[in-house]
């Protein structure tokens, strides 16, 4: 064994080194210690002019941080096959730039197929009020036309509620609209944006054009000035024409999202849980302190049937966890309460791999084997069943994470929540259980000889 | 230890266990949550602690009717059939009306598409993995017949699993939710994690020596490893116990079923699974000494 001793020792303390490192980044960004204020190292990297700054904080899911969720069926029964994509992916635009109006950050919109039907998953962390969420995403027309009144107030509005302010609405809306095209003019060959109202649309465009004849008619999307020309005549008939400093691409984009007003696909509102904030907080101190509880009861066990080498395992324990931990915060894994369950549940396969291997050694020191041989043989001969044993486990957790998004599995947060910390605690229970236990043996236990 | 000579006995326990959850299955079904049968549940604070007719009244005079509820001190837990968001913005109010500290807590609705795609998923799910568990575990052995009864002890898991909430749904209002099928399929998974220990305590074993016939093999395998599998399990039931005891409401039911499938996975890898294997293998080992 002793050829081995420097390889053994350069193991131990890199171990001893990665559980400082991932001891430093779960601190909490700011603590006080003896009085002092310390503050997290935020291990930012410069390389060359790019700077690298990871984000370190624990994401929480809907179900802790609290939030809204809705769940969309897309109507595609009026598009033909071949356009499909393209209309999916300009709603998916859509219903982001709606999303983006409520300021939420980290939203999150999804696309999920359910053979031949279209989800779209909202979600929208932080957001007690479900209703207006409703109501902001699932409209099915934002186009508007309004008048602006007071122009110095609107070239410097910064805010939507100061914009609001200084524009009249006319009435006139994305509804109205029949079609939006780029065209050349007839006589000077410069881009236009054509427009086209229905009758109804045509009249109120009338009325618009005469309120604001001289004035700027501001055409909004979603809230956003899109556009805003001046009023040059009356308009009547309801076809007119937006001349400004346009090329072919920039009047394209214009009737293009002037067209997509309306969204491209009729969606219809399936599913919209939501959590309250109060009940998420309230999630996590449960379950933080169930699993402390478990923990120190795992701890005794381990030290009350092991002895020294359960002292050993639990150490090997506490470095799984803080590792984990660190991995959560590096990769990172958004944690749902199933997630929780799954890291407790994890735990305690972790500690799996140790019983097996202490089991075994205390058979091969009965058979009269020496201490450091019965160690050697025991993490040896477990290896095979933990090996084929966690296979199992992590085949059946690959099924719930479902990570080629196949349609007739599962693909829900909640589930999915559960199977990554399940994933992951296992392989890095492996990994501590084994590899981080044998050589904190190697080391620390070698002098009982 | 001669563990095997009780096969008898894990018969009859085995037996009585899946008849009584066939039996609650049949006659009493269960408690679907949302996640399978659609509709709304809505947990909501009222402090001013209203009698719960008051809300029923008002969810009528919405055209809803209230199909389940429970109160904890002043929180309500509501069951109504599925609702649009004007109609929660009106019932909202009124609750405001009646009690001005009202309090939004949880709030799902959906329609029933999603519950029969949810129950399809999981029949899915389990089809998966078990052939991949049959092929994963046949292939490691060099032999189909450790697969087989390797999966089909975590299939006995998995229906006495669904058959004790069944019963625990009849008395207590356990309901099967998104969370319960993912505590079925880790359930699958845990059942046969004890199994592979063992079947792999008999592959070492027979490596070692020729003559002992497959019983006494089995014996030998399992009085070696009956002490790690009840250790571990004891872990495992210490952390799920502590999250059933000490958890929040919403997942208590979620930690006492994987408790209930860590449980039986143990009694299964020693009872079914290796009994299981016996049977397969009793008449080569006559045809030895033919």
């Amino acid at each position: 064994m002793l050829r081995n001793n420097r390889r053994v020792l350069t193991i131990f303390w890199s171990i001893i080194a990665v559980t400082f490192l991932c001891i430093i980044v779960n601190l909490p960004a700011k603590f006080n210690l003896f009085g002092r204020t310390f503050y997290r190292p935020d291990f930012s990297l410069n390389l060359g002019s790019s700077k690298i700054k990871p984000n370190l904080d624990l994401r929480y899911g809907l179900d802790l941080a609290g939030g809204a969720s809705l769940l969309f069926e897309v109507d595609t029964s009026q598009r033909k096959k071949e356009d499909l994509p393209q209309a999916l992916e300009s709603l998916k635009l859509n219903i982001e730039r709606r999303v983006n109006l409520f300021g939420v950050s980290e939203s999150n919109v999804q696309m999920a197929n359910q053979g031949d039907k279209y989800r779209l998953n909202v979600d929208l962390p932080g957001v007690t009020d479900i209703n207006e969420a409703v109501k902001l995403i699932g409209q099915t027309a934002q186009l508007k036309f309004m008048g602006v009144i007071n122009d110095q107030l609107f070239i410097e509005a910064t805010t939507s509620a100061e914009l609001l302010k200084s524009v009249k609405d006319t009435g006139l809306d994305g509804s109205h609209l029949v079609k939006s095209e780029p065209s050349p003019n007839p006589n000077t060959g410069v881009m236009e944006v054509s427009l086209k109202f229905n009758p109804e649309g045509s009249k109120l465009f009338e009325k618009a054009t005469t309120d604001f004849q001289n004035k700027k008619l501001a055409i909004l999307l979603d809230g956003v000035v899109k556009t805003a020309p001046m009023v040059n005549e009356i308009i009547i008939g309801g076809e007119a024409v937006i001349n400004g400093d346009f090329d072919i691409k920039s009047a394209k984009a214009l009737s293009a999202q002037l067209n997509a007003g309306a969204l491209p696909l009729p969606i219809k509102l399936i599913q919209q849980s939501q959590v309250g904030a109060s009940l998420g907080q309230d999630s996590i101190e449960r379950g933080v302190k169930a699993g402390l509880v478990g923990l120190g009861l795992v701890f005794l066990f381990m030290i009350g049937n092991y002895g020294f080498l359960g002292l050993i395992a639990d150490f090997s324990l506490i470095i799984f966890g803080l590792v984990t931990l660190t991995l959560y915060r590096l990769i990172p894994v958004t944690l749902t309460f199933p997630g929780i369950v799954g890291f407790i549940l994890s735990v305690g396969m972790a500690v799996d791999s140790n019983i097996l291997i202490f089991e075994r050694m205390k058979e091969e020191l009965r058979a009269g084997k020496s201490w450091n041989n019965a160690m050697e043989l025991g993490f040896g001969r477990a290896w095979n069943s933990i090996k084929d044993a966690n296979t199992c486990t992590i085949i059946t957790g690959l099924i719930l994470f479902n990570p080629f998004n196949w349609s007739f599995l599962n693909s829900s947060g909640m589930v999915r929540g559960f199977a990554v910390t399940l994933l992951l605690g296992i392989i890095l229970g492996m990994f501590t259980g084994v590899f981080v236990t044998r050589n904190l043996l190697r080391v620390l236990a070698r002098k009982k000889q | 230890m001669n563990i095997m000579k009780f096969r008898p006995l894990f018969l009859v326990i085995s037996s009585l266990l899946i008849l009584t959850s066939i039996f609650s299955i049949i006659f009493w079904g269960f408690q679907w949550s949302v996640d399978f049968s659609g509709g709304t549940s809505w947990q909501i604070s009222l402090p001013s602690k209203p009698e719960i007719n008051v809300i029923k009244q008002l969810l009528t005079d919405n055209g809803l009717e209230l199909t389940n509820y429970s109160i904890n001190q002043d929180q309500y837990f509501l069951k109504f059939s599925n609702i649009t968001s004007d109609k929660k913005e009106l019932i909202t109010n009124s609750l405001k009306k009646i009690d001005p500290k009202f309090v939004d807590l949880e709030f799902e609705t959906l329609g029933p598409i999603l519950g029969r795609e949810l129950m399809i998923k999981t029949v899915w799910a389990i089809i998966l993995s078990s052939i991949s568990l049959l092929l994963f575990i046949g292939s490691r052995f060099k032999d189909l017949s450790f697969g087989a009864s390797a999966v089909l002890a975590m299939l006995h898991d998995a229906l006495i699993l669904i058959g004790s909430f069944s019963i625990l749904g009849h008395f207590f209002g356990a309901e099967v939710d998104a969370l319960f099928v993912t505590a079925l399929l880790t359930t699958l998974s845990a059942s046969v994690h004890d199994t592979v220990v063992t079947f792999d305590r008999i592959r070492e074993l027979k490596s070692f020596t020729f003559r002992l016939d497959w019983v006494e093999l089995a014996n030998k395998a399992v009085s070696e490893v009956i002490v790690r599998s009840i250790n571990n399990s004891m872990t495992i039931i210490f952390m799920l116990l502590a999250l059933v005891v000490l958890g929040g409401d919403s997942t208590r039911w979620f930690a006492a079923a994987l408790l209930i499938g860590v449980v039986c996975g143990t009694y299964s890898s020693t009872a079914v699974a290796i009994p299981l294997m016996l049977l397969t293998k009793r008449k080569k080992s006559d045809n030895v000494k033919k």
